[in-house]
């Protein structure tokens, strides 16, 4: 996985396990301490895992674009923590989230090496699964009560005829 | 000859005790925490991500609660704040069309796909003190609806027709600025002018806003739309070769559109500015779209003739941490400056006395 070049990546199966890992990065930087570390809490027999970067907090220059949809431009900056880690087995795993929170930085970026491992890649699913069932939950929750507050628009007829 | 003169570090270190003990207050009050200041003051919190330019609510709310509740003063620990931490790099453009909208106005279209959406919004409230709020309030749960359809672009509304300008393009070749970066330079380009808005006071952007409404350089605007929601932030990785998302950023955008400019070459069309700001600020965003829009005379060769199209003015004076460090500096020691016009203050008057009718030819020693 880690070798998969950019040009190669683009295509058929690659792109494939590309989608899949991006997907499983955006609800594990999502994810809460709580939820990351009863997963690994729930691991059997755990893999060694050596720190090869961070964990280490810094900022990301958030843009923008001009008109919605135009050239791009700086926002502002947010924080952001990261951290790389390898298990013994070989994997690389990257985590990196919005906010100064290292720990869960380091959890993201194991069950991002997890994923990659044929043995443990079941139960990085399952933690998939109830983050993704949280945020579905968070969200909808949200969109009713926006809905809620959309008006409905009448008229009136006034005066005669 | 240079003389130092020393002795302020006791009354320094006490001014300080003696600020951390007004800042906590009477201590027979729970004291507040970062997780209150966050849920209960979000607005404050959203102001100081806003205009320190770093979205971070929990730094910010601890900079609302250290500074006492001035605004500025937070915003200017939390700027000093980033510069510690070392810059991991530059985000994907955020895709304000996928928003997770919790709000959405327009003003000039009343039916439009996805709605007006009120979200929690003090317009149409009476403005009335609620002495309710003084004791333990519990509030209603929030009403909820099945959601409707997808909550589309005003711009694109117009765009389809041909009756509004594009959203907005650098020309070919352009490198983004970044202030944080490079020093300000004018005439500056657009993409570097709506970095400086996005953190710019409020209260400037404001004044500014109103007066283009007030007839110094008017546009004669409609709110497009105002809308308030999370965005996806999303960064390349190099190491793998493609983006990742980081988590959502809550963002309010405006578009602003403003009459008409045609020419020879180009149909009358309306033009538009824009104003995109962190946290839920419609009041911001609203002020830099007009604002956005005032500076933009040299696209639509229009004269300056009032502040608000005047980007080195506005551009310059916008930051309230510079301004507030500029203006407050002059309560520090200034002692051998002022010493030196006195001297030169009681020269010219006693040139001038003498030459006065019945004129004293020396004067008292006053402030020595």
């Amino acid at each position: 996985m880690e070798a998969v070049t950019t040009e190669a990546a683009r295509t058929g199966e690659d792109a494939q396990i590309i989608a899949r890992r991006r997907e499983s990065m955006r609800l594990l930087a999502r994810a809460t301490l709580g939820e990351l570390s009863a997963a690994w809490g729930a691991i059997g027999s755990k893999p060694e895992v050596a720190p090869v970067r961070g964990p280490e907090t810094g900022l990301v220059m958030v843009r923008g674009r001009m008109g919605g949809g135009g050239a791009p431009f700086n926002l502002g900056e947010a924080t952001v923590s990261r951290a790389t880690v390898r298990l013994a087995t070989g994997e690389v795993g990257h985590g990196q989230l919005l906010g100064t929170d290292k720990e869960r930085a380091r959890f993201a970026a194991i069950f991002d090496a997890l994923f990659q491992n044929d043995a443990y890649r079941a139960g990085v699913e399952a933690l998939h699964e109830k983050i993704a069932a949280r945020l579905d939950a968070e969200d909808r929750r949200k969109a009713e009560e926006t809905a809620a507050t959309r008006v409905d628009f009448f008229t009136m007829v006034r005066g005669e005829d | 000859m240079y003389v130092a003169v020393k002795g302020g570090e006791a009354a320094i270190a006490n001014a300080h005790r003696l600020l951390a003990d007004r800042r906590r207050g009477d201590r027979s009050l729970p004291s507040i925490t970062i997780e209150q200041v966050v849920e209960q003051l979000g607005l404050a919190v959203d102001r100081v991500m806003a205009e320190a330019s770093l979205y971070d609510r929990a730094l910010a709310a601890l900079a609302v609660r250290q500074a006492r509740g001035d605004m500025i003063e937070a915003i200017f620990i939390l700027r000093a704040y980033r510069t510690t931490l070392p810059r991991f790099g530059y985000s994907e453009p955020v895709d304000t069309a996928r928003m997770k909208v919790e709000r959405r106005v327009s003003a000039t279209y009343k039916d439009l796909p996805g709605g007006q959406l009120l979200g929690p919004t003090f317009d149409y409230t009476h403005r009335l003190l609620d002495p309710s709020l003084i004791g333990e309030d519990a509030v209603d749960e929030p009403a909820l609806k099945e959601p409707g359809e997808h909550v589309m672009r005003v711009s694109d509304i117009l765009d389809g027709e041909g009756l509004i300008e594009g959203d907005g393009q650098m020309p070919e070749g352009h490198v983004m600025g970044d202030l944080t970066r490079e020093p300000m330079e004018f005439p500056m380009a657009r993409d570097l002018r709506l970095q400086a808005l996005a953190r710019g006071d409020e209260g400037f952007l404001l004044a500014l806003a109103y007066s283009t409404q007030r007839g110094y350089g008017r546009t004669h605007p409609f709110v497009g739309e105002v809308r308030i929601g999370e965005v996806e932030v999303e960064l390349e990785l190099p190491e793998l070769g493609f983006a990742v998302s980081l988590g959502t950023v809550r963002v309010t955008e405006c578009q602003m559109v403003n009459q008409f400019k045609g020419s020879a070459k180009q149909p009358p069309q309306f033009t538009r500015g824009y104003g995109l700001v962190f946290g839920q600020s419609e009041r911001k965003a609203m002020s830099m779209s007009l604002v956005d829009r005032s500076l933009r005379t040299d696209e639509f060769d229009e004269d300056i003739v009032a502040p608000a199209q005047d980007q080195e003015f506005v551009i310059s004076h916008a930051d309230n941490v510079q301004a507030t460090g500029f203006v407050e500096h002059l309560k520090l020691p200034h002692y051998v400056d002022f010493q030196a016009e006195l001297d030169l203050v009681r020269r010219m008057r006693r040139e001038y006395e003498p030459a006065q009718p019945g004129g004293k030819n020396v004067m008292k020693e006053a402030a020595e």
